[in-house]
């Protein structure tokens, strides 16, 4: 008897296979976070592919609807816990436009800050563990000893590492302490050089080049039929970018450019990425500069002085009024509001930012009570990610991490 | 000739007369020497097997240090003097872990398969001639039998992936199968050019033959090739990154040892190194010269003025000792660069990896045994070896003698490394450009 006669191993076609169905995740390594990927995998080869989402639901949105404006806030911090700055800056940027709360230049310029370093940071975490599902471990210590020093920093101004908690309805929290911004000076001069370390080692390396160029190619078609947003889009040749097509903050005031990719594959979006941080370098180094009021030192002698000339106006008799107030692009807070009973005037208001996952939208209804009649996030991750089973499929299964790490979706986003 | 194993060192037999003095027994030694030679190999394979396993524990920590200075970390530096006995604290833990065997999984299969994993890489340690004396058997086929035990491993991977009943260790234990048949060619073919140049597979007559400075070495000078294409084929047969794709954990969780816990897992982790350690030793052997000092003269004959061959009893253990230290300096330098590469390079992809086999590295060695070949066997006009042309230096060689042999090296080395590099550049540059 040979090997033919036993039943059911051949068929007409020759021998017989069978289709892997493979369930990954929601706990797995390289997941980043709770995704679960029901693949068909015929060999090494992906014939078929699922994504599962709402492992990380927690009703962030409904939560809005029973708390109070200022309650509900310090929540956004764990809705996208890479770059929060972000979520609080659309979430209190739909509050201002509803309410049409004042908020002074150095405000806008403490956020174009905070956030643009926030995307270094964002970017920072996708670079290292964008390498490490590649399988190379050293970048991500690398990434994470930069990252560290802009958590300092953060530290410093909101007092929390991740989970800042730090923009207020027409402010911020608190000024930058004093002599922050040289310090961040400092650190920003220093970057572009950590950016060239990193690049040294991944950027023309052969394994890198191998898996990545011409990997989970993505035309501009595609991207748009999805609504994939951010550099994901950007590495197809779209040069759509929020700060230069709707500039919100200071945008306008500040020269940057758009990095923007030609063939889309994931070597595209690398090197998209590693450019934006680059630039976002560039826009906090300007920020830095035109800040209003410059170091805090600065804003707290230019009020000694006014408080000290207007006690020496009072003394001689005169009305203080007649001394110039502080300039109130220099103030942290355009006018004083009471954050814990705080409602805005009823209506409705659609913000967006471009976050380093792409367009972060959210759509806020008030009716006038001190609870938000209704809150819409459009996070970038969760279109960003339903574009993964279309660059799969055909794909090898190892080509699944290097794709996937490469749209740089986080899950509790996805989820909300 | 036939020698299963080494001369047993010469106050062997004099130990024991001591002891069977004390007991007023004599015994005729010609009688007792094949059983005396028989025992000296079970001595010196427990002793090495013994002081194996504590290297490979050092190892452990050596890599966790490597890696850590490598990316700005202090590694572990808590348990012990500068975190020493870090992975005994982690043994401990894995020996007092629960052992779980899957539901689903052939309990038989899932048993054995780390002990088929580990045992191969155990019986290496036999054939590895740490010094001339240590070494427990020295077999005439030592390098071939080398090989067919390494091959082995992989039936314990094979088995693991498939006994645990979970699909990303199937996956994994595929993997390493078409990987092991893709990269023992390449490792073969390389000591082939070895074996060529010595006429013997013995391991320890392979050393032998390359004593000398160590311009002498096979790899240095004669094969320098071969040790490329044998160092990277070691790392992907013992799964070392950046052809870890049996446990890629990015993709297959941990590979083939996902579902092994406690000390299942601790032998499938022990054997990698131990495996690790083994290939860097042979590695040694065959192209590095084995246990020569890179000198030409052991310290310890330009100290006391002595052929090693004239030396005993303490100084002649002195001079094993000295052996020792050179394998292991050696030894050590490939496994640090293994480190090295781990901490550098990015995982292949499994079709990648496979035509890196087959594509580069198999024409190269093809190509590379044809050149050796050359320089073993041409006869130059008037019937005189090439060989005799490529004087092996000796200290006292004359200048010009020097003189050519540096000029050769630098054109192979120099020829090869810029070839690479050129090939290496063309290739990206094409891949970039055709997307």
């Amino acid at each position: 008897m040979s090997i033919q006669d036993i039943p059911g191993i051949f068929t007409e076609q020759g021998l017989k296979t069978e289709d892997l169905v493979v369930n990954i995740g929601p706990q797995h390594p390289s997941t980043h976070g709770v995704l679960r990927l029901i693949t068909t995998l015929n060999g090494e080869v992906v014939k078929d592919m699922v994504p599962v989402i709402g492992y990380l639901h927690r009703s962030k949105e409904k939560m809005a609807e029973s708390r109070s404006y200022f309650q509900y806030q310090p929540t956004l911090d764990r809705v996208e816990y890479l770059s929060s700055f972000f979520d609080h800056y659309v979430y209190v940027s739909a509050i201002e436009r509803i309410a049409n709360l004042k908020v002074p230049k150095r405000v806008q310029y403490i956020r174009m800050i905070t956030m643009e370093l926030n995307r270094i940071t964002s970017h920072l975490l996708w670079f290292g563990t964008f390498l490490l599902d590649l399988g190379a471990t050293s970048p991500l210590f690398y990434a994470f000893r930069e990252r560290e020093d802009i958590f300092k920093l953060f530290e410093d101004v909101t007092g929390a590492r991740m989970m800042y908690n730090y923009y207020r309805f027409g402010g911020v929290n608190a000024d930058l302490p004093p002599g922050w911004i040289e310090r961040c000076r400092s650190f920003i001069r220093q970057m572009p050089h950590k950016i060239d370390e990193y690049e040294s080692i991944v950027t023309k390396n052969p394994i890198v080049l191998d898996r990545t160029v011409g990997i989970g190619r993505m035309d501009q078609e595609l991207c748009m039929k999805y609504g994939v947003t951010g550099s994901s889009l950007r590495a197809s040749g779209i040069a759509q970018d929020l700060r230069k097509t709707n500039p919100y903050c200071c945008y306008d005031e500040i020269a940057f450019d758009v990095p923007v990719g030609t063939h889309g594959d994931v070597y595209d979006r690398y090197m998209v990425r590693m450019a934006e941080m680059r630039e976002s370098c560039k826009i906090i180094e300007q920020c830095l500069d035109r800040i209003p009021g410059g170091d805090n030192q600065n804003v707290r002698n230019k009020q000694a002085e006014i408080d000290a000339a207007k006690a020496a106006a009072k003394e001689r008799g005169e009305d203080p009024k007649s001394v110039p107030d502080l300039d109130p692009d220099w103030l942290i807070q355009g006018q004083k509001i009471n954050l814990m009973t705080y409602k805005p005037p009823a209506g409705e208001a659609f913000t967006v930012c471009e976050s380093p996952r792409g367009m972060l939208g959210c759509h806020m209804i008030s009716d006038g009570t001190p609870k938000a009649y209704r809150v819409k996030w459009r996070g970038a991750s969760f279109s960003n990610l339903s574009v993964l089973p279309e660059l799969m499929i055909g794909n090898l299964y190892s080509d699944l991490m290097a794709i996937f790490g490469s749209l740089d979706v986080i899950l509790p986003e996805v989820d909300r | 000739m036939y020698q299963p194993t080494p001369d047993f060192p010469e106050w062997l037999p004099r130990i024991f007369q001591k002891i069977l003095d004390l007991f007023g027994l004599s015994v005729n030694w010609a009688d007792w020497g094949s059983l005396l030679t028989v025992l000296w190999a079970v001595v010196v394979f427990t002793l090495i097997a013994v002081v194996a396993q504590a290297s490979v524990i050092f190892m452990v920590l050596m890599e966790r240090k490597v890696l850590a200075w490598m990316t700005q970390r202090k590694g572990p530096n808590r348990v012990g003097p500068w975190g020493a006995l870090q992975t005994l604290a982690d043994g401990v833990k894995l020996l007092f872990k629960e052992d779980i065997i899957p539901k689903g999984a052939n309990k038989f299969l899932f048993t054995i398969a780390p002990a088929l994993f580990f045992l191969p890489t155990f019986v290496f340690f036999g054939l590895i001639p740490f010094t001339s004396q240590l070494l427990a058997v020295a077999l005439p086929a030592g390098a071939l039998f080398v090989f067919a035990i390494s091959s082995l491993s992989v039936v314990g991977l094979v088995l693991a992936g498939w006994a645990s009943n979970n699909k990303y260790s199937l996956l994994g234990g595929m993997r390493s199968a078409a990987q092991a048949i893709s990269y023992e060619i390449p490792l073969v073919m390389a000591v082939l050019g070895v074996v060529l140049f010595t006429g013997s597979m013995n391991i320890g007559d392979i050393v032998k033959a390359q004593q000398g400075p160590f311009w002498n070495w096979y790899g240095v000078l004669l094969t320098p090739v071969s040790l490329f294409i044998f160092f990277i084929s070691t790392l992907a047969e013992v799964n070392r990154v950046p052809f870890d794709l049996p446990e890629a954990e990015s993709e297959l969780v941990s590979g083939y040892n996902t579902e092994y816990t406690g000390m299942k897992f601790a032998l499938f982790f022990l054997a990698e190194y131990a495996a690790l350690f083994a290939m860097s030793a042979f590695n040694v052997a065959f192209f590095l010269g084995g246990y020569f000092s890179p000198f030409g003269k052991f310290i310890l004959e330009l100290l006391t003025h002595q052929e090693a061959a004239q030396m005993t009893g303490p100084l002649q253990l002195g001079l094993q000792v000295e052996m020792l230290f050179w394998f292991m300096m050696k030894t050590y330098l490939f496994i640090f660069l293994a480190m090295w590469v781990r901490g550098t390079l990015p995982r292949l992809k499994p079709d990648q990896l496979m035509g890196f086999s087959w594509k580069f590295l198999i024409p190269l060695s093809l190509i590379n045994i044809f050149v050796i070949a050359i320089e073993k066997f041409m006869v130059l006009p008037g019937g005189e070896s090439v060989m005799n042309h490529l004087p092996i230096l000796q200290p006292g060689s004359s200048l010009s003698s020097w003189a050519i042999w540096i000029v050769i090296a630098a054109v192979v080395f120099g020829g090869f490394f810029i070839l690479m590099s050129r090939l290496l550049s063309e290739k990206l540059e094409a891949r970039l450009a055709h997307r």
